[in-house]
């Protein structure tokens, strides 16, 4: 009994950790631009599949076919602001969710073409079996994911504390006219933010394909997830979002656990819309939602 | 509703009425009569979404679960409580309108991306449901056997007659749209549109009939997701996931979202596209939508309308329907 409580803990921290990692994508781009990313899910599909791509028929080695994949998916988010969000700069709130979804859509489409519709496995990071401790199994990949997490929970915090682009990210989101005035190339932050949170998204992809595989139509339902937390947790918040992704994990797993297993991705989603309507500026929110 | 639209909802009754006529004369387009059935009736859920998003400025998600709650309802209390075909419809469009208002209330307070989030996430909940409730809905495969649609002694019965029935239900909806947009709450929503905040300290209260005309989209979808039902028969939750709300959208971005005549256009061309032009692409589908959708949101933000001369389909300028879109 107990041995199965410690075990849906581990399990929910772990996924937890991916929705934190999401909510995180969404921030970043929220901080900069105001601007939600209905894509954002679709980078974590992305980066799990490219990292199929390039430990599979490629033969690189995981860590290589890691840090390929993040990047390749940062270059598609850059290239998703350079071609898309970069045109429309001054469209409305409605126009930018209508774009960004079609972004979805067609980076959906374009990796159901390149990878067919099966879902894709990956080698867990390290071989070995399960560590025990007094009848709990934990995973060796689910230390890998939740200390990836923390690794970059601290370098971002570190980034945008102490580096001056880390800095001059805020001040965009501040407020863009004067920190372009102060000489801040607002549009490069705006650059910087996408490729960072696309990069941020496919480590969340990479490091979840070992444990779940992947395919090409688990963005969407990622994505809403991570915007769960993010919204939870405050939007524009990193630690917020990293409480928030903890607690949705949790739900979602004690509901698999012990309510129904069917309806475990729907604890998220109804978690999601008691907190639009109960605190809509999360738990650790500044209250801006409120229009 | 002005004197300029009766005559174009004349020439559009006219052509609707003669098009089985027409299309009856081409041995290879005689099936078109069907496809219209079904742009009928997702006309009228995107009669819905376009006065959402072309005059309360609001996004949903959720329109292809609204639609799916009203053929479900009229699939379950048909099937297995021997509801009549009106009743059941009527009860699916009550259930319809009292969840949109409960989501909508507290989203629409927020600013324009939450019910955008609330209505995805609230769609893929409604998705679920349909997919676990196996006693009830069957399950991912769905039910089949739902009776044809009938009132008293009446039953409509065959293309031909759904066709006539359908697109009666269109104009007649139509017709209710053009009297709201022309009422005080179509001023309003307009004022809305224009300048909310302006709007609000002139002692309109935006929020409440933004969730008005969200309920009221929500309740044309579950009239369409019920004739659906009983026109289709039978009824699986894979027409009623997010990627159909997406088509909704798309379906009001291509004829122009800031008329009601567009919906209606866009609805008709992108049915046509969807069940028989795009058959070719098959796996290609997908991509193409999503290529569809960002070339008009980016390039042509006023839809197919915005592109007839004159002010035929517009009451306004073109400047003051999407000046903050389309990144000009």
């Amino acid at each position: 009994m107990t041995t199965d409580f410690f075990q849906y803990i581990v399990s929910g921290l772990t996924i937890g950790a991916i929705y934190a990692m999401v909510a995180i994508g969404y921030n970043i781009i929220y901080s900069v631009t105001e601007i939600i990313n209905f894509a954002q899910g679709e980078f974590v599909m992305l980066g799990g599949l490219f990292a199929v791509f390039f430990a599979g028929p490629l033969h690189f080695p995981l860590y290589l076919a890691f840090v390929c994949a993040v990047g390749m998916t940062g270059l598609v988010g850059m290239a998703m602001d350079r071609f898309v969000i970069g045109r429309a700069r001054n469209a409305s709130v409605m126009s930018l969710i209508i774009i960004t979804l079609a972004v979805s859509i067609i980076l959906k489409g374009g990796a159901m073409l390149w990878w067919g519709k099966d879902p894709h496995s990956l080698a867990a990071f390290s071989t070995g079996g399960p560590i025990r401790l007094g009848g709990v199994a934990i995973q060796p990949q689910a230390l890998w994911i939740i200390g990836i997490c923390a690794l970059i929970i601290i370098a971002l915090t570190l980034f945008f504390r102490k580096s001056i682009y880390g800095q001059a990210m805020l001040a965009c989101a501040n407020n863009p006219d004067a920190a372009r005035l102060a000489g801040i190339p607002v549009k490069y932050m705006v650059l910087l933010s996408f490729v960072l949170s696309a990069m941020i998204g496919a480590a969340a992809g990479v490091i979840i394909t070992p444990v779940s595989m992947m395919e090409y139509d688990r963005g969407a339902l990622l994505g809403i997830k991570g915007f769960g937390a993010a919204v939870l947790g405050g939007l524009g918040q990193f630690f917020g979002a990293l409480v928030a992704g903890a607690i949705l994990g949790l739900a979602e797993s004690f509901c698999a656990g012990y309510l129904s297993s069917g309806y475990k991705d729907a604890v998220a989603l109804v978690l999601l819309l008691l907190a639009l309507f109960l605190k809509p500026e999360g738990l650790f929110g500044s209250g801006e939602a409120r229009s | 509703m002005g004197r300029k639209n009766w005559l174009i909802l004349l020439g559009a009754a006219i052509f609707i009425a003669a098009f089985p006529w027409l299309v009856a004369q081409f041995k290879a387009i005689s099936h078109y009569v069907d496809v219209m059935v079904f742009a009928g009736i997702f006309s009228l859920v995107c009669l819905g979404l376009s006065l959402l998003m072309g005059y309360a400025g609001q996004i949903s998600l959720a329109q292809a679960a609204f639609f799916g709650i009203g053929a479900y309802a009229s699939g379950i209390l048909t099937t297995k409580f021997g509801f009549n075909s009106l009743v059941a419809m009527a009860a699916g469009m009550t259930i319809s309108g009292a969840i949109a208002w409960l989501v909508g209330v507290p989203s629409l307070r927020l600013k324009g991306h939450y019910l955008a989030m609330a209505t995805m996430g609230f769609g893929v909940i409604v998705n679920i449901v349909l997919a676990e409730e196996v006693n009830w809905t069957g399950g991912p495969s769905g039910m089949a056997d739902i009776p044809p649609f009938r009132i008293g002694t009446f039953t409509i019965d065959g293309e031909i007659a759904w066709y006539y029935a359908v697109w009666a239900v269109v104009f007649c909806a139509l017709i209710f749209c053009f009297h709201i947009l022309h009422s005080r709450v179509g001023r309003a929503l307009r004022a809305i549109h224009e300048e909310e905040r302006a709007a609000e300290s002139m002692g309109v209260p935006t929020a409440r009939y933004k969730v008005r005309i969200f309920v009221l989209s929500a309740v044309f979808a579950a009239l369409a997701g019920s004739l659906y039902a009983h026109y289709v028969a039978c009824v699986n939750p894979s027409s009623f996931n997010l990627m159909w709300s997406i088509r909704f959208m798309l379906m009001v971005m291509v004829g122009g979202m800031h008329s009601l005549w567009g919906a209606i256009v866009g609805t008709v061309l992108m049915t046509f596209v969807g069940n028989e032009w795009l058959q070719v692409f098959a796996e290609l589908e997908i991509l193409v939508y999503g290529a569809i959708l960002l070339i008009v949101a980016l390039f042509l933000p006023g839809g197919i309308v915005s592109l007839v001369p004159g002010r035929i389909f517009r009451r306004k300028a073109p400047e003051a329907t999407l000046a903050e879109g389309a990144g000009s």
